[in-house]
């Protein structure tokens, strides 16, 4: 497992005896080959998740639909020829609609989870390095800000604008980067008072200088599965935030968005603008978790079998 | 332990503190002003400023912060416009509600959550283990919302055995004289909370059963049933204690979700209105309160733990 590891994240290795690049000796794709065969479910995940991007970036190329001008004439229609799933409310298509729901989910998923494992990683490596008093500050405000519950957080900033894409990337990551930021303090603790970290230090760097090449790259492993099961939550948070109706303004196609009117029509029996969507989301993030969870094995078994 | 209880409460004191200082400042750095919101976008820019003046918001905001955690600690929590209504009688009204809710979610996800996850380990990387598993995890994966809708086609619409609506009572009694009405939202909250509840049960149970004392217990002949039962149960419920105050923010904001699809008239029901309205003092004041009862939910999950298991260092 330590070969899978090293070609995972090249920092973690360092502490041990074996130089990093050693363990490609066997040749890239015969290490691959063999974390995809010890993890299946996190390949699973893996194929699904290229699949998905496939589906909502290449998909559009392929299938054709009107995602911006309203059709009052095939309004909620069940699922046929033409519309393999349907339309919505106001004439929609709903396949069409889950494409273009995908790009913005996966964009903002993985720049919101980006944004908060940086924001997270350096308050972490910051607070745990420096440690005494400004640890605990720091860790107040991690208290703090985690004591809100994030989608009460994202209420009260939808109330005073409706988010473009990039202010969404931002709220969103500006909420999510706390785990990261308490695991990273966890490790950084810990690392400080490694051989090489006062190596580094007898030999005259500058605390910036520590926390950025020996901390962090040495915490990456933590880092790397935080920010997969980030990706995971940014979706999450986006489709529930939609949900409430605090997303982009339509036309901006959101599976959130999608469910909402489709909860306003449940009674109605038109099942085609429940399953599609919900089914996205739970794959969408299923496929992240698991990945994520298999990741953090492959570090967990390292760690038993050093 | 009286100095580890009085250390963990000066910190959560710390961090109500941190708390409202970050709601506040969000609330007044944003843009759009109270005054727009109450006034309206046709109010002339002198009635603007009587309002500030009369509502102190013209005053530095380190200033309008300290007034209003002194009208906090009187007991004031603002008033509503939008309803007409003093803040703290709208969250009177409405926090015990969502009490009620969250209390019984958390309630049955340990009901179904603690004996799943024991099972689990007991049968650990067997196929039950293994199917258990996924379902916890696409029980994660699921939006709480998505959950609320697929109950409510199932078994409101598509069936007619439950009510999709919630009763718009005014008290918790009003509530609990329709438990019919309650039955999907707290099966939705349940649903939501118990993955974790299963995943936290079953590594805690696994780690038990590695324990000195069940090799001690088997070789004095106790039935292994007797053993789970009795001696890893136990041991393993403490950490799921924890749990409690770990996830209680993202019950909360669970619980926001499942008041506005099952129209329950909660704390979470009355932020969004807020949020709908721009009902500033509601959404200061409500955001407040949650996050107090987050912090001080979690103290006492620790305090709990320590009191239980001995060998918690109080350091």
């Amino acid at each position: 497992m330590q070969e899978v590891t090293a070609v995972l994240a090249p920092g973690v290795d360092k502490g041990s005896a074996r130089p990093p690049g050693a363990a490609l000796a066997g040749g890239r794709a015969q290490v691959v080959w063999r974390w995809c065969a010890d993890h299946k479910l996190g390949l699973a995940g893996l194929v699904t998740i290229v699949l998905l991007t496939l589906f909502s970036f290449v998909g559009p190329v392929l299938y054709h639909t009107d995602q911006v001008n309203t059709n009052l004439a095939a309004v909620n229609l069940p699922p046929s020829m033409r519309h393999p799933l349907g339309t919505d409310d106001v004439g929609y298509d709903i396949l069409g609609r889950l494409m273009e729901g995908g790009q913005s989910s996966l964009e903002v998923g993985f720049a919101a989870a980006l944004l908060a494992s940086c924001i997270g990683t350096l308050w972490g490596a910051v607070s745990g390095y420096v440690g005494g008093w400004v640890d605990a500050l720091m860790m107040r405000v991690v208290d703090s800000a985690f004591a809100i519950p994030p989608l009460l957080l994202l209420l009260l900033v939808g109330t005073i604008f409706t988010p473009s894409v990039v202010e969404l990337i931002i709220v969103l990551g500006l909420v999510s980067w706390l785990i990261t930021a308490r695991l990273v303090r966890g490790d950084s603790l810990s690392l400080r008072t490694r051989e090489y970290v006062q190596a580094a230090r007898a030999a005259g760097a500058r605390s910036p200088r520590v926390v950025v090449r020996h901390v962090i790259p040495n915490a990456l492993g933590t880092i790397v599965v935080q920010s997969t099961f980030e990706v995971a939550n940014a979706i999450l948070l986006l489709a529930s935030l939609s949900f409430l109706g605090l997303g982009p303004a339509p036309p901006a196609a959101n599976w959130g968005a999608m469910l909402s009117n489709g909860l306003n029509y449940i009674y109605a029996g038109y099942w085609w603008q429940i399953y599609p969507a919900g089914l996205a989301i739970v794959i969408t993030v299923l496929a992240f978790n698991v990945l994520a969870e298999s990741v953090r094995d492959s570090f967990a078994t390292r760690l038993i079998h050093p | 332990m009286v100095a580890f209880l009085i250390r963990r409460f000066g910190q959560a004191i710390v961090v109500v503190v941190g708390v409202s200082l970050i709601v506040f400042l969000i609330t007044h750095m944003l843009p759009g002003s109270p005054a727009r919101a109450i006034l309206g976008i046709q109010a002339t820019p002198e009635a603007v400023r009587k309002f500030n003046e009369a509502n102190g918001y013209n005053r530095p905001v380190y200033v309008q912060f300290l007034v209003y955690w002194k009208h906090l600690l009187e007991g004031n929590f603002g008033f509503s416009y939008k309803q007409d209504l003093p803040v703290r009688t709208l969250i009177a009204n409405r926090a015990p509600k969502t009490l009620l809710l969250v209390g019984l979610g958390f309630f049955f996800a340990f009901v179904v959550g603690i004996p799943i996850g024991l099972w689990q380990a007991v049968h650990r990387n067997r196929l039950d283990d293994h199917v258990l598993t996924s379902i916890s995890f696409v029980g994660y994966s699921m939006p709480v919302f998505w959950v609320g809708m697929l109950l409510i086609w199932l078994l409101a619409v598509a069936n007619h055995v439950f009510p999709a609506e919630s009763p718009s009572a005014a008290t918790v009694g009003q509530v609990l004289q329709h438990p019919v009405s309650l039955v999907l939202p707290v099966a939705t909250l349940t649903f939501v909370e118990a993955p974790g509840v299963v995943r936290f049960m079953r590594s805690a149970a696994i780690e038990n059963l590695a324990e000195d004392y069940v090799r001690t217990a088997t070789a004095k002949g106790a039935r292994r049933v007797r053993i789970v039962l009795v001696h890893v149960l136990r041991n393993s419920l403490l950490p799921v204690i924890t749990l409690i105050g770990l996830t209680l923010p993202l019950v909360l904001s669970g619980s926001i979700v499942v008041e506005k699809v099952f129209n329950y008239p909660g704390m979470g029901l009355l932020m969004w209105t807020a949020a709908q309205t721009r009902d500033y003092p509601t959404l200061l004041g409500g955001a407040i309160v949650i996050g107090v009862a987050t912090v001080f939910g979690s103290l006492l999950a620790d305090v709990l733990y320590a009191a239980v298991d001995p060998r918690v260092r109080y350091a």
